[in-house]
This record gives structure tokens, C-alpha cells and sequence, in this order.
């Protein structure tokens, strides 16, 4: 009997714990996004802060691991998501986002979008975008690589951290980068490449750490992290290789769903999501460019930035199309022996 | 023995448990499968499956035999020197490892061994040239041997310290010289053991993910798991990726039914149970031998540790440890720890006390025994099943029920509690085996039965296994990422959600912190395993 009574407690004790008491009395707008948005230091708090002030609605984030769980959950499922707006999908995962059919034409004015490469769509809204680039130590690294082909032929032993672009999107965004730049020549590079990578991991968090504990040299991030290190933590000491080719960008969207049940309480937030309130918030949280017009300059740290001169952006389309046999292609160049 | 109705219980019992074992792994896999068949293409298993499976047995085979070779002689020396200073804090420190999140372990394991490492810079000062690489098989197998043969010397510790005083004693007044000890005592009571520990390391090393990808140093070193994860995840591939976990459990279980095969010859100990003082090895090389390998393993276990203890002084720990959002983080990682190494041990009890029935049974029938067999091997298999197959199936159930949300603590529970129970399996089933021996026939001629048996008798034996596997299950649960990345809300943060969390949001001092913290709590909740031990004279 002594086991039955644990049983039950144990009963208790979960049902007690899942029973979250929800206050219904105000309607409810709910966001689907990754969790570095809603976490205490990323836009996510100050965001429902600002809108809950406008719109006398609660916002609910549901985070998930990064823009591809989200994509996931939202295939998982289908029509019945809860999701008002999915915030945080990007430019390579677009395409497939679309063809699920999950997503309605946003039907906002966007035109205060301004996002390099001119980004236009009439389902998804850019909120901001960052530039790829090689982030080097300058205590270590006196002569970073120029450009592409320089970090591809430049020096073995001058190692790197890069992504995995089967986990992770920063991983794919150089895919993407080095098939925009090399074309059919990407293997080659890769397997060239291969020998200065220090090791390929499965998202963004273990490369940067291995690079901020001093292991790596040189790691694959964004033009903008540099601002977080000299904002944050007062130190120029991290910086971005500025790549003569032209740098690749991610831009990160959000969207409406078709089956969501506060439309118009959505549309709002997609537009509040191109105003100043919103794009204020963007980059001293989300270490990204703002996609539209803030209140005030942005912090100094930002105009000593790296302003690439060319953008690269392959469509959609093609990227939708071609990502798994580039992927494997991957692969078997970085395989190789 | 157990009277007629106990047995009944008990049986009764094992066979909840067994359906609930089953049903917790198998609905979400039929779950998947039927969502899967609403996406006709799929592509099946090719060249590419196949070297990654290579892989995959490669380095786990690896990674298991060198974590035993290694525990052998750090269990023995500790066994033999139970006067070794220090010795409870080194067993203690064992548990560490345990309840690291794998990447904090990673980056402390860089720190002494990367190319900016402590080993490389030491290698350099005496004038080599070549530094150690730990990125390829070898990083991998370096990591997995740091997580890994704390685990096996454990298990291992746990059946010699079982063995009766009278073996040494026996042993000391024949004269036995260390081989002979070996020979005829050790061995046999490790041979126990090591089926079991190997079989756990195989499965924990087969489903490595994160330590293949940071250490591997580039896809030529991929798991299965992680093809899994990416069918599930990048390309959306339900049938795949339950094709290749279906795989990797299928190929996993028949190397673990070989190793099953291993002559674990079985001899019941009868003894007072009293604490071991030995006789044997107080000859100086035996003293020198057995110092160097503790110090070895002390090394090899601390350095990593230290760095991260390094790591976590250094950075802002008094900030974070007293901010909100970690105390929130502290509680709701307890809270979940505790709850579901409660329901594990629960779980393996109930589990454990069935197969004992069917153990003590005089000729029990066909059927008993399959369902004792198959009690036990599921028991362990459970951590073959990729935690994103079970998370993405649990989702699609509970969908259906209400919202997700509201479910994700009880859910990470049950599935935290699942994880833990092949280890906890593993410190209880012996325990209760030899205890049943010991006392079953005593008790029963006395006549004690039901709660004041369990009073008198089984709780002042059994109370220590209890303690130790329950702190187990809440290290193991308290580092656990997996679950609670599947159904993550913005209310539910756990500590290593807060630690990857940090990391994602370039705070990885933040991150040294929170690594320093889970690995006191583990320190802590081993205090809890061995505090008896520490009473005794």
C-alpha cells in the first residue's frame, strides 16, 4: 500500500504542477520564436512590454530551440497551431516555410522595410537582418584573411570554428556563402578549407564559446558581434574580417498564420514590428541590424562596424531546391581524408 | 520468501511497469509513424547510413573498452586502499561527471587538453614540437572515457565493497599472493559488474551527440544520432528518421545481447555485510602501484573539473547565482530532478522486486522468465530511443489532448525518469539480489512480513543503494537538456536551458557560472549516496 500512496502523490504533485491558471479576460496574441529571443537578455520581454502598452492584449511567446524547431512545430502542427505569428524564421528556410501553406499574405504596408538586397515579400516581414562574417581575436590574429579566398588558401594552422549546416543555420548561411562565391567550385574550396577548420559544431553557441575561451582564432558568426563585445563588455578586442567578395546575409522574418485567431491584433504587431519601438529594441538585444528606421542613432559601437560592400542572397528558390544535395556535397568534400 | 500475495504484488507490479516502460517509448514512435505516412517520399537507407553506422560502432566499441580498462585498476586501487586520503572525496568527485551538461564538460576538457590547453602548453615547455590534437576519434574518445569511466569504477566499487569480509579474510589466511586475489576474488565479483557498465557506456557513447560534433572536428565523424536529428529536424523527415533510429536500436541491442552472453558467473555472497578491511597489497610496489593509478585517475577526472571550477570563480558567479531568473532556474531543475528520481527508483523497484519473484522461484515457467528477461532489457534499451523521437512523438500525442505547454513538466519527468532508470537499474537489482539472499530465508522463518520487514529488515540494507541510485537520477536529470529543449516555453527554464541559453546570448561567463553550480549540486547529491559510508569506523 505503501507504493500506491507514492503513486498518488506523485499524481498530485504533477497535476498540481501542470495546472497553470490562465487569465482569460484579455485577449491573447501568440508568438511562436526561438528561445535567445524571449531569453532575459534578447528583445523578447522589452517587445511585450512595448506592445502590451498599444494593444490591451497579453502577448505569449512559445519559444523553441532556434528557427529551425520552429519551422518543425509549426509543420508538426499544421493548421491547428495556436501560433498567431511565427517571429524569428530566416532566408534559407523561407521557401519551405512558404510551400507549407501554413502562412497568409501579411497585408501590412511594409515599406519601411529597408533590408540590403532588397528584400521584398508579401508574406513575410523582415524585422532584422546581420551579415555573415569570420570573427578573429586580434590579441592572436595580426593579419586576418581579406576575403573569402583568402581564409579558403590562407594558412592551415590559423585555425577556425564553423557550424554544422545540418543543425544549424549560421552553418548553412557559409554554405550558402561559399556556393555563392565558388559556384561549382565549392568542393574544392571546402576540401581546401577542411584543413584550417578546427572543428564543425552543431550550433552557434559551442563555436563562439570555443572561440571566446581562447581555443580558436578565428570563428564564423555575425558583423554585429563585435557590437556586443564592445557594448557589453567594453572591449574592441573581437572583430570582423571584412570579406572582399561581399558578405552573405540572413535576414530574420516573421509571419502571419493562416489559422490564426487574432488577425487584426497580428497585423498589428507586424506592423509594430517595423516601428521605431520595436526596431529600437533589435539591436542592443538581438546583436542584428535593425530592418527599418529607429528613434535614435544606433549605439557607437555599431558605426565601427564592418559595412560590407556587396551583399550575397541566393533566391529562395534555389536554396529550397538545392539545400540537401549541397548539404551532401558538403559532406563528402569535408570527409574526405 | 515472499508469502503468496507478495509474490502476486510483485508480479502484479512488474508488469505496470513493464506496460508503462513500453508505453512511454512505443506511442510516440506509432505516434510519428502515423504523422509520417502523410508524407509519401521519403528516402531510405544508402552507403551514407551505413559508414555513419560504421562510425558510430567504431567509436562507442572504443569508447567502452578503454572506459573499463581504465576503471579496472582505478577500482582495484581504491578497493585495496581503503585508507587512501581522501578516497571518499575521489569517489564523491566520480559523480561529477554525471550531471554536467556534456558541452560545459566539453569546454572544461578543452581547457586541459585543446590546442591552448594545459597538456599542449606543458608539452611545449619540455621542448615538443608536435601538440596533442583533441579534435578527430581521439577527442572523442577522451571525452567519453572522462564521462564515462567514473560511471563503470562506481558500479564496479559498489559489488566489491558487496563481497563478504570472509573472501580477505580467507583470502589473507591462505596466503594468497595479489594474482591469486585477483584471480579468484575480484575478478569474478567485477565480471559482475562489468556486463552491466559496459552495456550502459555502449548505449550512453552509440547515442552521443554534442561531444561527436564539438571533439569529432568534422563530419566524417557523425553518429546516427545525429543524422536522426537532422531528418527529424532540418529535413523533415519523419520515416527516415524513424528508420535509423529503428536501426540504431536493432544493431545497439544485438551487441548488447552479445555482451549479455559474457559469463557472469553468478555466486550469491553471504555474508555479515560488514566493512572490508584488507590484508592484502601492503607490499611497497603494490603501495606504489595502487598510489600512482589513483593519482592518475585523480588527475584525469580533477583537471577538467578544475578548469571548470576555474572558469566559474573567475566569471561574475555571485551576480548570477543570486539574480531571479537563476534562482527560479535552481528550483525548477530541483523540482524536476527530485520528482523523477522519486518515480525512477520507484519504477526500478518495482521493476527489480518482479525479477527477483521470478528469480526465486524454484522452476519457473517460460513465460516468467521472458518476462523477467524482457523486463530487464527494456529496462536499459530505453536510452537507445533518440530523446527528439520520443519529444517529437510525445508532442504529437499530447496535442491531441489539450495544450502542449501545460504538459511539458510532467512530461520531461517521465521522461527524465526513463533515462535514469538503466542506471538506477544497475545499482538496484544487485543490491536487492544479494540482500534477498542474504536475509529472504531468515525473514521468512521469522515470519516478518510487509511494511515492518521492509522497516526492520530491508530499508537498513537497502538504504544505501536507494540513496545512492536516487542521486543518480536526480544528477542525471538535473544535466539534462534534451527534454526540456522539446517542449521549452517561455515560463519553463531549467539550469541547463539558462546555461545554453546563456551561451546563445554571448554570456558564456554566465555559462562558467552555471557549469560550477550543476557540478557543486552533483558534489552535493553524491554526499547524499555516500554519507553512510562515512559514519562507519
Amino acid at each position: 500500500m505503501r507504493k500506491m500512496n507514492v503513486f498518488s502523490l506523485i499524481a498530485t504533485a504533477t497535476v498540481l504542477l501542470a495546472a497553470t491558471v490562465h487569465a482569460e479576460d484579455k485577449k491573447t496574441l501568440t508568438i511562436y520564436t526561438y528561445e535567445s529571443f524571449v531569453s532575459k537578455w534578447g528583445p523578447g520581454p522589452k517587445v511585450k512590454a512595448a506592445f502590451e502598452k498599444t494593444c490591451d492584449c497579453t502577448v505569449k511567446f512559445v519559444a523553441v530551440a532556434d528557427g529551425v524547431a520552429l519551422l518543425t512545430r509549426l509543420k508538426l502542427e499544421g493548421a491547428s497551431s495556436p501560433a498567431d505569428i511565427a517571429l524569428g524564421l530566416d532566408t534559407s528556410l523561407f521557401k519551405e516555410a512558404k510551400d507549407t501553406g501554413l502562412f497568409a499574405p501579411h497585408g501590412i504596408d511594409a515599406a519601411g522595410a529597408k533590408v540590403p538586397g532588397d528584400f521584398k515579400d508579401d508574406v513575410f516581414v523582415p524585422y532584422d537582418y546581420g551579415h555573415f562574417a569570420v570573427i578573429y581575436d586580434t590579441q592572436t590574429v595580426k593579419n586576418p584573411p581579406k576575403s573569402l579566398k583568402d581564409l579558403v588558401d590562407g594558412d592551415p594552422s590559423q585555425k577556425i570554428a564553423i557550424q554544422d549546416p545540418r543543425t544549424s543555420t549560421p552553418g548553412l548561411g557559409l554554405l550558402l556563402w561559399v556556393k555563392a562565391v565558388y559556384g561549382d567550385k565549392a568542393p574544392e574550396a571546402w576540401a581546401k578549407l577542411k584543413n584550417r577548420v578546427l572543428t564543425v559544431t552543431p550550433g552557434w553557441s559551442e563555436a563562439y564559446g570555443l572561440f571566446t575561451k581562447g581555443e580558436v582564432p578565428l570563428v564564423f558568426s555575425y558583423v554585429t558581434s563585435p557590437a556586443y563585445h564592445m557594448v557589453e563588455e567594453k572591449t574592441d578586442r573581437y572583430q570582423a574580417a571584412s570579406f572582399e567578395e561581399g558578405h552573405y546575409i540572413q535576414v530574420e522574418v516573421s509571419g502571419l498564420l493562416k489559422g490564426a485567431k487574432e488577425k487584426d491584433l497580428a497585423q498589428r504587431f507586424l506592423s509594430f514590428t517595423l516601428s521605431p519601438a520595436f526596431q529600437d529594441i533589435i539591436p542592443t538585444t538581438n546583436w542584428m541590424m535593425p530592418a527599418a528606421a529607429t528613434s535614435q542613432a544606433l549605439p557607437d559601437a555599431f558605426s565601427k562596424l564592418v559595412k560590407p560592400q556587396k551583399t550575397f542572397l541566393l533566391s529562395p528558390e534555389e536554396v529550397a531546391q538545392n539545400r540537401q544535395a549541397w548539404v551532401r556535397e558538403w559532406l563528402t568534400a569535408m570527409s574526405i581524408k | 520468501m515472499l508469502t503468496q500475495a507478495e509474490a502476486r504484488r510483485a508480479l502484479a507490479g512488474g508488469i505496470v511497469a513493464l506496460t508503462l516502460v513500453i508505453a512511454i517509448t512505443a506511442l510516440p514512435v506509432l505516434a510519428l509513424l502515423a504523422f509520417a505516412s502523410r508524407f509519401p517520399e521519403n528516402s531510405g537507407f544508402d552507403a551514407y547510413t551505413f559508414s555513419l553506422l560504421r562510425f558510430t560502432l567504431l567509436q562507442a566499441v572504443l569508447s567502452t573498452l578503454l572506459s573499463i580498462l581504465i576503471a579496472i585498476p582505478v577500482t582495484l586501487a581504491l578497493c585495496r586502499r581503503p585508507h587512501f586520503p581522501g578516497r571518499l572525496w575521489i569517489i564523491r568527485l566520480m559523480a561529477v561527471p554525471m550531471g554536467l551538461p556534456v558541452l560545459a564538460g566539453a569546454l572544461g576538457l578543452i581547457t586541459v587538453f585543446g590546442r591552448q590547453g594545459i597538456v599542449n602548453q606543458a608539452l611545449l615547455a619540455l621542448g615538443l614540437e608536435q601538440p596533442l590534437s583533441i579534435y578527430g576519434l581521439t577527442g572523442i574518445l577522451i571525452a567519453h572515457v572522462f564521462f564515462n569511466f567514473p560511471l563503470a569504477c562506481r558500479l564496479m566499487i559498489a559489488v566489491l565493497e558487496g563481497l563478504p569480509q570472509e573472501y580477505w579474510r580467507l583470502g589473507a589466511s591462505l596466503g594468497m599472493r595479489s594474482w591469486s586475489i585477483f584471480r579468484f576474488i575480484e575478478l569474478p565479483a567485477l565480471l559482475r559488474a562489468i556486463p552491466g557498465a559496459a552495456g550502459l557506456i555502449f548505449m550512453l557513447c552509440a547515442t552521443s551527440f554534442t561531444l561527436v560534433l564539438v571533439l569529432g572536428g568534422g563530419p566524417a565523424a557523425t553518429t546516427l544520432e545525429v543524422a536522426i536529428y537532422q531528418s527529424l529536424r532540418l529535413d523533415f523527415d519523419p520515416a527516415r528518421a524513424i528508420a535509423m533510429a529503428l536501426l540504431q536500436i536493432l544493431v545497439t541491442a544485438c551487441i548488447l545481447a552479445l555482451l549479455s552472453r559474457l559469463p557472469a558467473n553468478d555466486p550469491m555472497n553471504m555474508g555479515e555485510g560488514r566493512r572490508i578491511s584488507r590484508m592484502d597489497g601492503q607490499s611497497w610496489p603494490a603501495r606504489i602501484w595502487d598510489t600512482g593509478v589513483i593519482m592518475c585517475a585523480c588527475l584525469f577526472l580533477s583537471l577538467p573539473l578544475l578548469a571548470i571550477a576555474w572558469a566559474g570563480l573567475r566569471s561574475n558567479f555571485l551576480e548570477i547565482v543570486t539574480s531571479a531568473i537563476f534562482l527560479q532556474a535552481l528550483s525548477t531543475s530541483l523540482a524536476i530532478a527530485m520528482l523523477s528520481a522519486f518515480a525512477c527508483v520507484l519504477l526500478a523497484l518495482v521493476i527489480a522486486f518482479a525479477r527477483q519473484v521470478v528469480a526465486e522461484r524454484r522452476a519457473p515457467p517460460r513465460s516468467a522468465r521472458i518476462f523477467s528477461a524482457s523486463l530487464g532489457s527494456l529496462s536499459s534499451l530505453v536510452l537507445l530511443v533518440p530523446p527528439v523521437v520520443l519529444g517529437t512523438g510525445w508532442f504529437l500525442i499530447l496535442r491531441e489532448i489539450g495544450e502542449v505547454s501545460r504538459f511539458s513538466i510532467p512530461i520531461i519527468i517521465v521522461i527524465n525518469m526513463l533515462m535514469a532508470l538503466p542506471f538506477v537499474m544497475r545499482v538496484l537489482q544487485p543490491a536487492l539480489q544479494s540482500h534477498r539472499a542474504r536475509t529472504a530465508r531468515l525473514v521468512a522463518s521469522l515470519g516478518i512480513t510487509g511494511f515492518s520487514r521492509w522497516r526492520i529488515v530491508d530499508w537498513r540494507v537497502l538504504g544505501q543503494p536507494l540513496a545512492m541510485a536516487f542521486s543518480f537520477a536526480m544528477a542525471l536529470s538535473l544535466g539534462d537538456l534534451g527534454a526540456v529543449a522539446m517542449f521549452g516555453s517561455q515560463d519553463l527554464v531549467t539550469l541547463p536551458w539558462l546555461l545554453y541559453s546563456s551561451l546563445g546570448s554571448y554570456r558564456s561567463h554566465d555559462a562558467d557560472s552555471l557549469a560550477l553550480i550543476l557540478g557543486l549540486i552533483c558534489l552535493g547529491l553524491t554526499l547524499i549516496g555516500t554519507a553512510e559510508r562515512e559514519m562507519r569506523p
